[in-house]
């Protein structure tokens, strides 16, 4: 469903992704590990067609997204990690316009969307304006969005950061009904390791843009003799911290956030 | 055709929602119609040229258009920022129909601000010469709108951060304004300013403009009419061209 064939992706000196393959079957489950500026969220920009490969290929269900990307876009739906909702709309709006773009059929809309937001316990606050909502609040609403049409390919990126274990719980049981009923393939990032022990039928783990390791929880864990797959990712990938550049996206949003008072 | 929908209908809601941006976008340009409108009567008067709230209405008018439709443009930025670009840039919808969208949502926020401040500029004493020729009026602000949201989209397309924002706001649009001949007659400029004002496309927006509220202007309304709209669709490709080809 997913194949990358010696992707690399370089900004100026910087080589965020060095020649990366992997493939990901349909109906499969798999989750890309790494640690912080390993290089995981550059691959799925340029597995989503946000950003283009500086050498490699990618197919998505047999099409590539650098060529092809508005055909490309008709088959994944995707969480980011950093926030993308519309502040200045309301959650139902936020949902609605989600839908349209996606396009949910008309009749099925309004139903699923009242099923997703009274999953995740939005259903209440439907019409209130996103910058009104907590930190906690923002991210279920903007996973209840991410689920809101059935893609064949669902990329998670860190979808879990900053949520709390009932709404984890929520999110989790409910990809895995979509993934066992709908054989929608999941390609999700984390830094839970227990999640993606529990959920990722494969793993692969990247650092400094290469991937060190791929298999199963139970293949990873045999080859570093180690007894949890949060041992097996630290024999893998060291215990260092690791330096990262301050993201300038981030800064503006400081800013951003000041500037309307 | 629902995505073109739903991202017009999007900007209108943010608009319509944020009534402090509102009143600030017109306060400006009210303060320079009441302080040069009132100001520089006298003066223009005794040079002989009539009432000068009558020539810096029009004027007043197509600046206000001028920035809230490059605003429009430029607020690509914003979405930048805070993450819902890439939102509408995965979804599985042609790059073209969003970034129409965006604009004809932009384009019409920015007519009905220009409306507003023509209510503004009747109540402060403004009288266009004639009711006939409304029409003509609203499609110079369409024209001006259409063809700033197009250059703000090409400009916003390429922008990262706050600090280009300000240098398009300093070295563009205000430029743009000034040289427009928005405050002063065109006739007897010096060489530089005039070649200025002919580069200036809001140069024949405002002519346009003052043509079919005041009659009279400086070029014809017919060459006011053909640079606005080859310079507009000129900037439409280069705006969808340019949108094409975000990354985030």
């Amino acid at each position: 469903m997913i194949r990358v064939e010696n992707l690399s992706r370089t900004f100026g000196k910087l080589e965020a992704v060095r020649n990366i393959s992997f493939e990901v079957g349909e109906g499969e489950i798999f989750a890309f590990l790494g640690p912080n500026g390993a290089g995981k969220t550059t691959t799925i920009r340029m597995l989503t067609t946000l950003l283009a490969p500086t050498s490699g290929t990618v197919t998505l269900n047999g099409l590539d997204p650098a060529v092809h990307p508005h055909e490309a876009r008709k088959h994944f739906g995707i969480v980011f990690q950093d926030p993308s909702l519309d502040q200045d709309l309301t959650a139902q709006e936020n949902m609605e316009y989600h839908a349209v773009l996606y396009h949910v059929p008309r009749a099925v809309r309004r139903q699923r969307i009242e099923m997703l937001l009274k999953l995740f316990e939005l259903w209440d606050r439907r019409n209130d304006l996103v910058k009104k909502f907590s930190g906690g609040m923002r991210r279920r609403l903007e996973i209840a969005r991410g689920l809101l049409h059935t893609p064949k390919i669902l990329f998670l990126d860190e979808p879990t950061l900053g949520l709390d274990p009932q709404s984890r719980n929520q999110m989790w049981t409910h990809i895995r009904r979509m993934n066992e009923t709908e054989r929608v393939t999941v390609f999700l990032t984390t830094h839970y390791m227990e999640e993606a022990d529990r959920v990722a039928q494969r793993i692969a783990i990247i650092d400094h843009g290469k991937i060190v390791a791929t298999g199963t929880s139970e293949e990873l864990k045999a080859r570093t003799q180690t007894s949890s797959l949060e041992d097996a990712f630290l024999a893998l990938t060291g215990t260092s911290i690791r330096a990262e550049s301050a993201d300038p996206a981030a800064q503006m949003r400081t800013f951003a956030r000041m500037w309307r008072r | 055709m629902g995505a073109i929908y739903i991202l017009w209908l999007r900007e209108l809601k943010r608009y319509t929602r944020s009534r402090s941006q509102l009143v600030a976008s017109l306060g400006q340009p009210i303060l320079y119609l009441l302080a040069l409108g009132f100001g520089l009567g006298p003066v223009f008067r005794k040079a002989g040229e009539g009432s000068y709230m009558q020539f810096v209405s029009p004027g007043i008018i197509a600046m206000v258009v001028l920035f809230a439709a490059m605003f429009s443009g430029i607020a690509l930025l914003w979405d930048r920022q805070f993450g819902f670009l890439k939102e509408t840039l995965v979804a599985p919808v042609p790059r073209v129909s969003i970034m129409i969208g965006r604009s004809l949502g932009g384009a019409t926020v920015a007519m009905l601000q220009g409306i507003l401040m023509s209510a503004a500029c009747l109540i402060a004493g403004f009288r266009p010469a004639g009711l006939v020729s409304l029409p003509l009026g609203l499609l110079f602000m369409v024209l001006i709108a259409t063809l700033f949201v197009a250059m703000g989209v090409a400009m916003g397309s390429g922008l990262q951060d706050m600090q280009g924002f300000q240098l398009i706001m300093s070295f563009l649009v205000m430029p743009i304004f000034f040289f427009s001949g928005a405050l002063f007659p065109l006739d007897g400029l010096p060489r530089a300013l005039a070649a200025a004002a002919a580069i200036d496309p809001l140069t024949y927006g405002v002519d346009g403009i003052r043509h079919a509220l005041i009659g009279a202007g400086h070029f014809s309304t017919v060459t006011d009419l053909v640079v606005l709209v080859a310079v507009s669709a000129a900037l439409v490709c280069v705006g969808a061209w340019r949108f094409s080809k975000i990354e985030v």
